[in-house]
């Protein structure tokens, strides 16, 4: 508030009128967003976590794995042409792809648990846009200097020393995006022979049609729109909120503590004021450029690095750090009441998020270990359903296919339950006869597409459809797979 | 017309037009829409010259580069031709046991055979080849004109009764009625005595007078036990399948007046690699000896 000094009597209202066309405009143009660095805890484990999540990003696609001669020997491929996903020793097929929808869920239950505890932890820490666009930063920091060098280098006119500054910090920024987008591809296929493809102009143009687009996003995302991303794009922060309640850890300020705030000269006293000097540390070090002390904000990432620069200060006033600091609601309450604050991570909410995301990983682990490397369909003929043979016995006929999912080729023999009488024979197949078992050669890793007659004595086929079922047998590993299905014959 | 009129919350000015107190701000469309707008028009002019764009009369502008949806699908159909010549080829050359027993061969040749099926033969035969009345089964081991693969492959080159070839199947039964070979009282027992054959319930006095006479007309042709005989193409009798009905009444009908089937010779018609894959498949049907 002005002090007019001359004219005690008329009170100056501090306002500021309020411009029509201001006011109602729906747009805001972005102020570009200059993060301070800051050192702290949480700015060690954010560098922790980026050096683990990225090593894990970029080394993966060359780790290796064998799997025998003839079988590709990366660890984790994704293998689109051959159909098939290898991670380590599991091999999925397409058809199995519900492995991939269990890991998707248990990433989004994961997700609710975590943010339930700490809040939105993925979003200042782990989130692939949070990470990268720290990294640019940081890059950005080393070439152009710290906040206040970065702000004048901004308002300068071009100079040489200017552009070429400019231009180191965006090839960098480049050679960051092309191993990025590098990296994705060699998922897709082996990675040493990609890499040398890639070079070479030998790779296939989705090759680097993908690198080149995965380029551009992330140089795009990671160098320009940074936090735009998270405070207008993303949808994750608008769900977050509903998994947070009042006992789930978030970026706090203390007002209570921290009110009323101004400067403070050295020496003087703290009683009547509270401990936040003012100093806007914890604004300048925000990456997405808030205010904490105006409480919790869509816009604030729970990167906690205004917890480490207001720490910092409060240690340099001499004064206990926590100013800010992660706290919940409630325990701000129960802080204020005087009892100890506590921190409550069992509540019902929690349990459930932990009970749901630990039963969908028990279950996509039986499902894994139970998994067998063995399977049949069995297609039952539609058209004609039966056909009766001159001696009066009733054949149907079947499409079965056998999925032999190991890397060996395999002996197998096949028969029949439920119908007494039956006989099979096989279209084709060299190895079998006109018996009761026939027996098949299954190469590995492939399916076998088998035409199968069943005929059955006319006096068994009672009724116009008999269950049946048929069971495949290997040889050697005594590895079983049946199907049931039906034997149709001419009823009454 | 309509007068200025800018909205007090926004600063916008509206279109002028007012709907029961409610107006409609008049922003103008944003400079990078206009301009992708603009560049649209230019590249349709464009795309106009260069492709089949416009309808004329009874004809259509081609463009200029020449391009034909059906050009290309006939470039596409020629270079699935060309990659199925390898496995055509082999075909051509292989025996048709050769094929049956080779697993590679089969499996193309089942599935040519599938497709020039469904497009030559399902009409007559049905799409299952479950046949219909008067057109025969090819899933059941009954054959009129024999079911080895050389037997059948004969049966679909040259066809049945039919004006093209002296290598058609052919076989003429007797209309025992019409040509006035027997009577009809006569024509009843031997019916009855068919019934008795195929082991349908009858007149057992009425088949006892039919054997007689079976035994006389019909055995040269249908066998001393209604067994059938290929080479004549004349069925067998004694089982449960029959090609236009075995009841009675139906029975009657085709001693009276006689059943005479016909078939295209598909060698005519067909490629004789597909007449071979056509062979396989129906070989591989479920009956196939």
């Amino acid at each position: 508030m002005n002090d007019t000094g001359t004219l005690p009597d008329v009170e100056q209202i501090d306002v500021k009128a309020v411009d029509h066309k201001e006011s109602g405009s729906l747009y805001k143009k972005r102020e570009k967003i200059h993060p301070k660095r800051v050192n702290g805890t949480y700015r060690s484990l954010k560098w922790w976590i980026m050096i683990v999540t990225l090593g894990i990003y970029y080394v993966t696609p060359w780790l290796r794995w064998d799997r025998g001669p003839g079988a590709p020997d990366q660890a984790v491929l994704i293998d689109l042409p051959g159909r098939r996903f290898y991670f380590f020793f599991i091999e999925i097929w397409p058809q199995e792809v519900y492995y991939l929808t269990g890991m998707l869920v248990m990433a989004g239950l994961g997700l609710f648990f975590i943010t339930s505890l700490v809040g939105r932890a993925w979003c200042g820490y782990a989130c692939w846009q949070t990470v990268w666009t720290d990294l640019f930063v940081y890059v950005e920091r080393w070439i152009e200097g710290d906040r206040a060098a970065r702000i004048r280098l901004d308002k300068e006119p071009m100079s040489a020393s200017k552009a070429g500054k400019r231009i180191l910090k965006y090839i960098v920024w480049l050679l960051i995006s092309v191993a990025t987008g590098g990296a994705w591809v060699f998922y897709f296929a082996d990675a040493p022979s990609l890499a040398i493809d890639l070079v070479t102009f030998n790779a296939l143009p989705v090759a680097y049609i993908t690198v080149l687009v995965l380029t551009f996003t992330t140089f795009t995302a990671g160098g320009f729109m940074r936090e735009q991303i998270c405070i207008y794009m993303c949808p994750w922060p608008r769900i977050q909120g509903a998994m947070m309640d009042e006992e789930s850890a978030v970026v706090t300020y203390r007002g209570d503590r921290g009110e009323p705030r101004g400067p403070h000269k050295k020496g003087s006293s703290w009683e009547g004021r509270g401990d936040c000097v003012d100093c806007n540390q914890c604004i300048a070090a925000c990456p997405t450029g808030i205010d904490i002390r105006n409480g919790l904000q869509l816009e604030c990432i729970s990167c906690a690095l205004c917890i480490d620069a207001c720490d910092s200060v409060m240690a340099k006033v001499g004064r206990p750090a926590g100013l800010i600091a992660y706290a919940s609601v409630a325990g701000e309450e129960r802080r204020r009441r005087g009892e100890n604050a506590g921190v409550r991570m069992a509540r019902p909410r929690t349990l459930f998020y932990f009970g749901l995301w630990a039963a969908v990983g028990l279950f996509m682990i039986w499902a894994l270990i139970s998994r067998s490397d063995l399977d049949i369909n069995v297609l039952h003929d539609r058209n004609p359903l039966f056909v009766a043979l001159k001696d009066g016995r009733i054949q149907n006929g079947y499409t079965f296919k056998i999925l032999n999912k190991a890397r060996e080729q395999r002996i197998m023999v096949l028969s029949i339950e439920g119908l007494p009488g039956a006989r099979l024979k096989v279209v084709g197949s060299s190895d079998s006869g006109d018996d009761a078992t026939p027996f098949f050669t299954a190469e590995p890793d492939r399916v076998h597409s088998f035409r199968l007659f069943v005929s059955a004595p006319g006096d068994i086929v009672k009724s116009d459809s008999m269950p049946i079922r048929f069971v495949l047998s290997d040889q050697g590993t005594r590895a079983r797979a049946q199907y049931d299905t039906v034997f149709r014959g001419p009823g009454k | 017309m309509a007068e200025k009129h800018i909205d007090d919350v926004t600063g916008v000015e509206t279109t002028g037009h007012e709907w029961d107190g409610v107006r409609e701000l008049n922003n103008p469309l944003p400079n990078w829409w206009r301009w992708i707008f603009y560049a649209c028009i230019v590249w349709s002019v464009g795309y106009f010259v260069a492709y089949p764009a416009w309808p004329l009369v009874s004809s259509y502008t081609k463009g200029m580069l020449g391009y034909s949806s059906r050009a290309a699908v006939a470039a596409e159909v020629a270079m699935a031709k060309e990659s199925q010549k390898v496995h055509l080829d082999k075909l051509k050359k292989a025996s048709l046991q050769d094929i049956r027993t080779e697993p590679e061969l089969l499996n193309f040749a089942l599935a040519g055979g599938r497709s020039a099926f469904n497009v030559n033969c399902s009409q007559c035969h049905g799409s299952g080849a479950q046949g219909a009345k008067g057109y025969p089964n090819l899933n059941d081991d009954e054959w009129l004109w024999g079911g080895t693969l050389d037997a059948i492959h004969h049966t679909i080159t040259h066809g049945v009764r039919n004006a093209d070839g002296e290598q058609a199947r052919d076989s003429a039964m007797p209309a025992f009625l019409k040509d006035e070979v027997l009577e009809a009282a006569q024509i009843n027992d031997v019916a009855e005595f068919v019934l008795a054959l195929s082991g349908q319930k009858g007149d057992a006095a009425a088949a006892e007078r039919g054997k007689a006479i079976f035994a006389e007309q019909c055995v040269s042709c249908h066998g001393e036990n209604g067994q059938g005989n290929a080479e004549f193409g004349a069925p067998a009798l004694n089982n449960g399948i029959w090609l236009y009905g075995g009841d009675k009444e139906t029975l009657v009908e085709t001693i009276s007046y006689s059943r005479s089937g016909v078939m295209p010779a598909w060698g005519k018609i067909l490629d004789p690699v597909v007449v071979k894959q056509l062979a396989i498949y129906i070989h591989s049907l479920g009956g196939g000896q």
